[in-house]
């Protein structure tokens, strides 16, 4: 019998309504259908989950490592992006 | 108590504890670390289901049995589950057909116990009926990928078939006990389940492309308790401790 490797697939759980769907693994699965199957059988049993989708590993387009400082190291000194200097209400939740 | 409600009751609880005690011994077996949590998953709904439903039955008796000493003091004759649920685990191809064939009937089974005039039975049913249909789709669709897979899974899918059909006839009978209940609007006629297993059985054995065993001579006695071989080494291996070690818990 020919032993081949399943696709890998990345999955993504929604746990509650109006949050975003959020990378929690992967699985292997032969399809897209059962790799829905595969992902709630996984990574639901405990009632983390609303919403799940899959994508396959392959679909994914990663940034390369040896790019960090060149892609992420200029926004280290700009420090007037980030909303620190303002009072966030608290009626606003989630931000 | 209502000794035809208590042994109606046992009937369901019995189904659910054997056939969740098959998947149980996947465990740590599965060909996938995807399919070991699936199967596991599937056991724990199962035997789930049957805790309610033996807790239920022990209260209907009114003796003082809880669902363990029903589950766990009981011989081989005394269960009355059907002796499809008690059939080995095989390969995986068998354990997926005979998962299908049981929640096939059971999905819509349960569906229909939800109008049960007995609150306990149709609260116990509406619980069940939503695992089973996962149990369904679950199944189905491993069904459907092994006939139309390989040479070889579609060689395995078609023998567990044609082996396991001739334990499809039991699920749909029914005796003077239950046909009382049926009249009184708190047990299910399964017959009228049928229809529905038998469509879900042809389509998902079609778009396998596998062929359906023509409906023949049917097994039969696991309701009377009169069982397989299986049972017997079942029960040993899910009673040993409470036999060997009376009343111990933890």
């Amino acid at each position: 019998m020919s032993e081949k490797t399943w696709p890998l697939w990345e999955v993504f759980i929604r746990t509650r309504n109006g949050m975003a769907h959020r990378h929690v693994g992967s699985v292997h699965a032969v399809d897209a259908e059962m790799a829905l199957q595969n992902a709630r059988d996984v990574y639901t049993r405990r009632g983390e989950g609303l919403s799940v989708w899959v994508v396959p590993s392959t679909a994914i387009t990663a940034s390369d490592p040896d790019d960090k400082d060149m892609l992420f190291e200029p926004t280290a000194t700009k420090i007037y992006r980030h909303p620190t200097f303002y009072e966030i209400p608290d009626e606003v939740g989630h931000m | 108590m209502s000794r035809p409600l208590f042994d109606y009751v046992l009937r369901l609880a019995d189904n659910a504890l054997v056939l969740g005690h098959r998947l149980s011994e996947w465990c740590g077996h599965a060909p996938v670390l995807e399919e070991d949590l699936a199967l596991a998953n599937m056991g724990l709904d199962l035997i789930g289901q049957a805790r309610s439903l033996y807790g239920y039955a022990g209260e209907v008796e009114g003796a003082g049995r809880g669902e363990d000493a029903l589950a766990y003091l009981r011989d081989a004759a005394a269960y009355r589950n059907v002796l499809l649920v008690e059939q080995p685990n095989g390969d995986f191809a068998a354990t997926m057909t005979r998962q299908l064939m049981y929640a096939a009937f059971a999905h819509p089974y349960y569906e229909a116990l939800r109008q049960s005039r007995d609150g306990t039975l149709a609260a116990i049913a509406a619980k069940s009926a939503k695992e089973l249909a996962y149990h369904v789709r679950h199944a189905a669709e491993w069904v459907i990928r092994l006939g139309d897979g390989t040479a070889d899974s579609r060689r395995r899918a078609q023998d567990a078939l044609d082996e396991l059909w001739p334990y499809t006839g039991e699920l749909f009978e029914a005796d003077d006990v239950e046909r009382a209940l049926i009249a009184a609007g708190i047990a299910i006629d399964p017959e009228t389940v049928r229809p529905t297993w038998q469509r879900t059985m042809e389509d998902i054995v079609a778009e396998a492309t596998l062929i359906l065993p023509p409906t023949g001579w049917m097994q039969s006695g696991g309701r009377t308790g009169r069982h397989s071989e299986h049972l017997g080494h079942i029960l040993s291996e899910l009673q040993f401790l409470q036999r060997a070690y009376p009343g111990a818990t933890w």
